[in-house]
């Protein structure tokens, strides 16, 4: 398979993230759609790698995956908080600042 | 075979030892008791600040390309810029002390019972301090950072603290945590966004070092590169809330605690800054006509936007939200000059941004009501005659950002647009001057509320600081008159250290 479809695929990938991010609502899903972003990311690194025959995307995305494991940590305490706290994770109803 | 790196600790001592308090302070949080940690947090952190502080003075003339594996570059800009970072957290964990402005416990389901125990047993979230030394390492880290994967890591490294951070206001808190939900997601996804673009510059130059991109120009895919900077561009941008990513700004200033926005709001953009200067100087600079006129033109938008927004608020942390977004705007002119005198200009402001910025948040915990904090701006109204010297210390810091000569903000304002000028974008130049009118509209007009408006009978009034939050705010203020009287000491040593090494 040409290696320009795996980039086709990282950039697919990575719209419908960028694309999840603004329309849907659940805060949850908001992330898992950055979390896709990610990833997106980090197939284009590893393509890269593969054409520029160095192991440096390879490694970048490792360091992604434990970076991303860190944002969950932090990410999903916030939204368990704001749960805890309304009832909700709608990032609709997280609209108190707007005046 | 794998080869051990090595490592020239000497030069990565002041990111170490940081790094080390914060690490300290998470071992405190785990085996001492509730009573003893608030002192021994802030000596840990007071400590490790210093002594980085002092690392720093000690290698001062160094420069490397190699302290840790091509990864970072110690140069004359990146120590100028980590030493700007280490003042201003010096004034800002003091101003943090004060645990009145944080929540008790954070897991309290605001207005539960268990959180009225947690304030009746004056508990307190002395997680703060670790979680702000880890924050301070990480933008350390992200101005000398010379490859993308270590940028990435430090930008990640000093954004996830803060979004925690902003959600710890003890007033108001539904608000401080909308805040934090709404800085992480927008934060994490320009992070996307960064890590997106620096796949395209991996795969436009083979390399992910700042130096080989730039070696790489006129080489590779230009498509690539295009996407690359683009994306690269979008996530930095935020960071320093530059218009159109900037709606999370006002929103974040205004839920997050007091003394966090300020810390934030001045150091984030040293630290911002720091790395999109090293990334424009070093890695992109072979390349500028793909990316100087869109920056040109962020620039001015942003300059107009943040002037012109500013004058409808009604909320001073709204309001100076909105000022930091015009200031991202002068600071831009700096990068798009792309030259020795436009490094040195942005060095100066951002130290005198950075310090101003400071004081005006830590005044800003001081009016208060029965309820906490006063932020609406239509109660400040004849703040003067109640206590004349804060009040005319606010006003000399808004003359400062409206940048009326005498002031730190004027001489900073005047270095940036004469680089501009010098490096032939003319245009940079007039919409600044034109913006810098407009805001400093904005900026008379609470003057004038303040000191020239009858007050209104109402119960607002200026608490008497604690030593801890007095000594920060007085430094800061201190700082902020010099700059503006004798500025030649700060811009020649500014002007002295404008140097990235390629």
């Amino acid at each position: 398979m040409a290696i320009a479809n795996y980039l086709y695929l990282s950039a697919i990938l990575f719209t419908i993230g960028a694309v999840g991010v603004v329309v849907r609502r659940n805060a949850i899903v908001v992330f898992m759609c950055i979390e896709l972003m990610l990833n997106a990311a980090n197939l284009a690194f590893v393509t890269f790698a593969r054409v520029n025959s160095n192991l440096d995307g390879q490694v970048v995305a490792f360091f992604t995956m434990v970076v991303a494991a860190c944002e969950v940590v932090v990410g999903l305490a916030i939204i368990v908080t704001i749960y805890r706290s309304r009832r909700s994770v709608s990032v609709d109803d997280a609209s108190l600042l707007k005046q | 075979m794998l080869i051990a790196p090595s490592l020239t600790y000497s030069l990565l001592a002041p990111i170490l030892i940081v790094l080390a308090g914060a690490l300290i302070g998470v071992l405190v949080e785990a085996f001492l008791g509730k009573t003893h940690r608030p002192a021994i947090q802030l000596t840990i952190s007071i400590g490790s600040l210093l002594l980085a502080l002092q690392q720093l003075w000690q290698i001062r003339d160094s420069s490397s390309l190699t302290a840790a594996v091509n990864s970072v570059t110690i140069d004359k800009a990146g120590i100028f810029l980590q030493a700007t970072i280490v003042l201003l957290s010096l004034a800002a964990v003091l101003l943090i002390a004060d645990q009145e402005n944080f929540v008790a416990q954070a897991s309290a389901i605001p207005g539960s019972i268990e959180e009225r125990s947690a304030l009746e047993q004056k508990n307190q979230q002395t997680e703060i301090f670790p979680l702000f030394l880890f924050a301070v390492a990480g933008m350390m880290l992200f101005t000398i950072a010379s490859d993308l994967i270590t940028l990435f890591v430090a930008l990640e490294v000093f954004s996830l603290p803060l979004y925690l951070l902003a959600g710890l206001s003890r007033r108001r808190r539904l608000l401080s945590q909308e805040a934090a939900l709404k800085y992480f997601l927008l934060g994490a996804y320009s992070s996307a966004f960064f890590l997106f673009g620096s796949a395209f510059l991996y795969g436009y130059s083979g390399t992910i070092s700042l130096s080989g991109i730039s070696a790489a120009a006129g080489n590779g895919n230009d498509i690539f590169l295009l996407i690359g900077i683009i994306f690269v561009s979008v996530g930095l941008l935020f960071k320093i809330s530059a218009v159109p990513f900037h709606s999370w700004t006002p929103d974040v200033y205004q839920g997050a605690p007091t003394p966090i926005t300020g810390f934030m709001a001045a150091c984030t953009k040293v630290a911002a800054f720091g790395a999109i200067l090293r990334i424009f100087y070093v890695g992109f600079a072979q390349s500028q006509t793909q990316w100087r006129p869109i920056i040109t033109v962020i620039a001015i938008i942003t300059m107009l936007f943040g002037s012109l927004v500013a004058i409808a608020q009604r909320d001073v942390k709204r309001m100076l939200a909105y000022s930091s977004i015009a200031h991202a705007g002068f600071l831009l002119s700096g990068v798009v000059a792309l030259n020795k005198d436009g490094l040195a200009a942005s060095l100066f402001y951002l130290f005198a941004y950075g310090f101003a910025t400071l004081a005006a948040f830590g005044i800003i915990t001081l009016i208060r009501d029965s309820t906490g904090e006063v932020t609406d701006l239509n109660r400040w109204v004849g703040l003067g005659r109640k206590s004349p010297l804060v009040s005319a210390a606010f006003a000399f810091l808004l003359l400062s950002f409206a940048g009326i000569p005498l002031t730190a903000g004027f001489v900073g304002k005047f270095a940036i647009f004469s680089a501009a000028y010098k490096s032939g974008n003319i245009s940079l130049v007039v919409v600044g001057v034109l913006a810098s009118a407009i805001a400093a509209f904005f900026y008379i007009r609470v003057i004038i509320m303040i000191f020239f408006t009858d007050p209104v009978n109402n119960s607002v009034s200026v608490i008497i600081p604690s030593i801890k939050s007095k000594v920060s705010i007085v430094a800061s203020m201190i700082i902020s008159i010099a700059l503006g009287i004798a500025p030649s000491l700060v811009l020649t040593t500014a002007s002295n250290f404008a140097n990235f090494v390629k």
